[in-house]
């Protein structure tokens, strides 16, 4: 396999995975906005959303202040955001058609398909009650391109860069969806365990599509400890950061018995995921979730980098 | 003017399986057979850019239901007559490159063909595998009258357009299985195994083992990606750019994640100025430093050849039926189109006294591009275009033009005559194969002549029936 088709394999499935990322922040801020205003209100959940996403600076340059009308705007149809979803759909397809033939026909459709939906939905008149089906819209054409993936991609080195785009890629988004419950939304100590802490939490697991998944894992009571312990370290969850990093490594692995040589970025994964699968989540809270996050994200970062000189 | 379908009232021969059942289709299922089409092609993605349009980048080339249908008789002649001048080209350009006996021989004036821009010096003295030059040949034909063929050009350096062969055919049987099973129509599916096997029986001669193959494209912003995507995968073979492409000693090698893999045939679709930044232009990026060299030294093939462009220059083109009887010691099975070659005194006075009577088009332009329809074009147009070719007469020729064949062809539902061509796809390698059928492309506008898709040309599935 050309090294370019493995970057380029690499690169659609992160930025389909950061599509949804984009798609699940925009849908947690349309929830938190529909709730009772908490703290310096709904200015400061709104730019945290642009944060979170790495949108704040290009938004700032363009709109200023944060308007919820704009942001849903930038975050969705603006092509002048790179993280957008109009952005990262159109590179997923761009990337696709530069290594049309390492995909079956079957992926190649669905994700074209989805680019000329994605263009006639830009044409329409946009209104903010139609943000939960453009969300949804997201979701499902996603989901559409991973299940071709599986059903028709032959398992062969493109398909392990593939995974290993979306699971190096996703385990960067639930820290830094995680990320915006705990540093940014929250705004005093003392509303921890209140109404509006509970309902956080709940709008981001929903934002997951792990509201009923937690219920069925860890029955009634919805506790924060609970919670990040599902999202970050337990491997049954399909987001959580163990999972990614478990998945990440058995890829790792094939392409080690593939191409018979091992890579800095496989031991890096090995590294983290050994690291990660120590802890618990008391130590997590002790070191501070937050900071836990921070480093978490530089080190996939890390990786990530490291899979040009690894690999391509 | 000859329509191919029908002799006035009377439905002629190769169509008359055909009538009753475009006949029958309501013209709400042609709307919707239209559209499903449509969707089908945007779909798999068969779109093409066009350069200069900054609207909606990538285009769809309108698909005509109806096919245009060739007898076996009719089929025998062209085959033939694209086959004969196949050999001729290929034998022109090896001699070319080498002795130049036809030049010696006073055939062809020796500056038409060493000054041509399209004459390439590093290519002087080598003998490439096989002795070929030109692997994938289109030709553009014409058509007058019940027996009346003449090849308009020919496309030797890397014609276009038989992804859409192959994808018309795909999309009619699809939509129409019982058309197919009511009409005996010669395959055409194996053309991409064909050409694999074309490629392969070329391979150079530091070449050990099973020869690997390669398409080289300038890229998906390229107006024929999807085509080159198209046939690598349909081959079986890796479609590269010059990035994945590196040079180390006399042999070619891809980057992949193993580490370097040898190619040993390359099927380029990026043009000679292009290949190799050491030898022609330095500035471009798409192409591979030190490939010539390689090339040169037998480490790979590189198809079509470089060079090859001097055998289908518009000037070089009137002197074809010359090499024909030249090489082959035969007589042109296709005709060409009477042509004027502005160049020499006599023509030129002939061709500036006529000019709104004639096509006239620039010897080194293609893609309908640098070309003037006298009869359709505006006193405007006809000025601003007399100024250029009073210019640098040399650069151009001029034709009839031909009351080109209609066929039967849905305009907003209706079913009305447009003229089209025919460009079917010959392979040259250790045997030669012409592919039964071809593009055939239609002008969509009443009356118009120009079927490019550039410039708003469609395209119908082309049927050579089986005897």
């Amino acid at each position: 396999m050309l090294s370019r088709t493995a970057q380029n394999l690499f690169w659609i499935s992160r930025y389909l995975e950061r599509a949804e990322l984009t798609a699940r922040l925009l849908e947690v801020g349309y929830r938190i906005a529909l709730m009772p205003s908490a703290g310096t209100g709904y200015q400061n959940e709104w730019s945290s959303i642009l944060s979170v996403s790495g949108s704040d600076i290009g938004y700032k340059k363009k709109y200023g202040p944060p308007k919820q009308e704009h942001i849903e705007h930038y975050l969705f149809h603006d092509l002048d955001n790179p993280n957008s979803v109009a952005s990262c759909v159109s590179n997923a397809r761009e990337n696709s058609r530069a290594v049309r033939t390492a995909l079956t026909t079957q992926v190649w459709d669905v994700m074209n398909t989805g680019y000329q939906e994605l263009k006639q939905l830009a044409k329409e008149k946009y209104n903010t009650a139609n943000l939960p089906a453009l969300c949804d819209w997201t979701k499902n054409r996603v989901s559409l391109i991973r299940g071709a993936i599986e059903s028709t991609q032959l398992e062969d080195e493109g398909y392990d860069f593939l995974n290993l785009g979306y699971f190096i890629e996703r385990a960067d988004n639930t820290a830094r969806l995680l990320d915006v419950k705990y540093y940014v939304l929250l705004p005093t100590p003392a509303a921890v365990g209140s109404e509006v802490d509970h309902y956080q939490w709940s709008t981001l697991l929903r934002a997951m599509s792990a509201y009923r998944a937690f219920r069925w894992a860890y029955g009634g009571l919805q506790t924060p400890h609970k919670v990040a312990h599902f999202l970050i370290l337990n491997v049954a969850c399909p987001r959580s950061l163990l999972h990614c990093l478990d998945r990440a490594t058995r890829h790792f692995n094939r392409l080690e018995y593939r191409l018979q040589r091992q890579s800095e970025a496989q031991k890096m994964v090995a590294k983290l995921k050994s690291k990660t699968s120590a802890m618990d989540v008391d130590q997590i809270f002790q070191q501070g979730l937050h900071e836990f996050l921070t480093d978490f994200v530089a080190e996939i970062d890390a990786i990530g980098e490291s899979m040009r000189t690894s690999y391509f | 003017m000859f329509n191919e379908m029908f002799d006035n009232e009377e439905v002629r021969e190769p169509y008359r399986q055909v009538i009753d059942w475009v006949r029958s289709m309501p013209a709400d299922l042609v709307a919707i057979k239209h559209s499903e089409a449509e969707k089908l092609f945007r779909r798999i993605g068969i779109t093409f850019v066009t350069y200069g349009t900054n609207d909606d980048a990538e285009r769809l080339i309108p698909f005509d239901m109806v096919p245009r249908i060739l007898t076996a008789r009719e089929w025998r002649k062209i085959e033939g007559g694209v086959r004969q001048r196949a050999r001729a080209l290929n034998a022109f350009l090896l001699d070319v490159y080498g002795k130049g006996e036809i030049v010696r021989a006073e055939k062809i004036p020796a500056h038409l063909v060493y000054k041509n821009p399209a004459y390439e010096h590093e290519a002087v003295g080598f003998h490439p595998p096989q002795g070929i030059f030109g692997h994938i040949i289109g030709t553009d034909i014409v058509r007058t009258g019940a027996d009346e063929f003449f090849v308009l050009e020919d496309n030797c350096r890397t014609p276009s357009g038989v992804s859409y062969m192959l994808e018309n055919r795909e999309i009619m049987m699809r939509m129409f299985p019982d058309l197919f099973q009511k009409n005996r129509v010669a395959p055409i599916e194996d053309y991409p195994e064909i050409l694999r096997r074309t490629l392969l029986s070329v391979a150079p001669a530091k070449c050990d083992g099973e020869p690997k193959i390669a398409v080289l494209t300038p890229g998906a912003m390229n107006s024929a990606y999807y085509e080159h995507s198209f046939l690598a995968d349909m081959m079986g073979v890796e479609l590269v750019e010059g990035q994945d492409l590196f040079v180390d000693g006399d042999l070619v090698y891809m980057r992949t994640i193993r580490g370097p893999e040898r190619v040993d045939v390359l099927y380029r679709r990026v043009d000679d100025d292009f290949i190799d930044p050491l030898c022609f232009r330095s500035d471009s990026m798409l192409g591979v430093p030190g490939l010539m060299n390689a090339y040169r030294a037998g480490g790979i093939t590189i198809c079509s050849a470089p060079g090859v462009g001097v055998a289908d220059d518009k000037a070089i083109y009137t002197y074809v039926p010359e090499m024909i009887r030249f090489y082959l010691g035969e007589e042109p099975i296709l005709s060409n189109v009477p042509t004027y070659r502005c160049g020499q005194d006599e023509d030129f006075k002939y061709v500036l006294d006529r000019v709104e009577e004639l096509v006239i088009k620039r010897v080194h332009g293609s893609g309908g591009y640098g070309m003037l329809v006298g009869p359709t074009s505006t006193k405007q147009q006809i000025e601003r275009f007399t100024e250029e070719l009073k210019a640098e007469p040399e650069d151009f020729i001029a034709q009839p033009t031909l009351a080109l064949s209609t066929t039967p062809t849905y305009v907003e539902q209706q079913l009305v005559p447009r003229h089209v061509d025919l460009r079917p796809f010959c392979l040259v390698g250790k045997s030669t194969y012409v592919c039964p059928g071809g593009l055939t492309r239609v002008a969509m506008k009443e009356g118009s002549l120009v079927v490019n898709s550039s410039q708003g040309g469609g395209v119908k599935d082309t049927w050579v029936l089986v005897e």
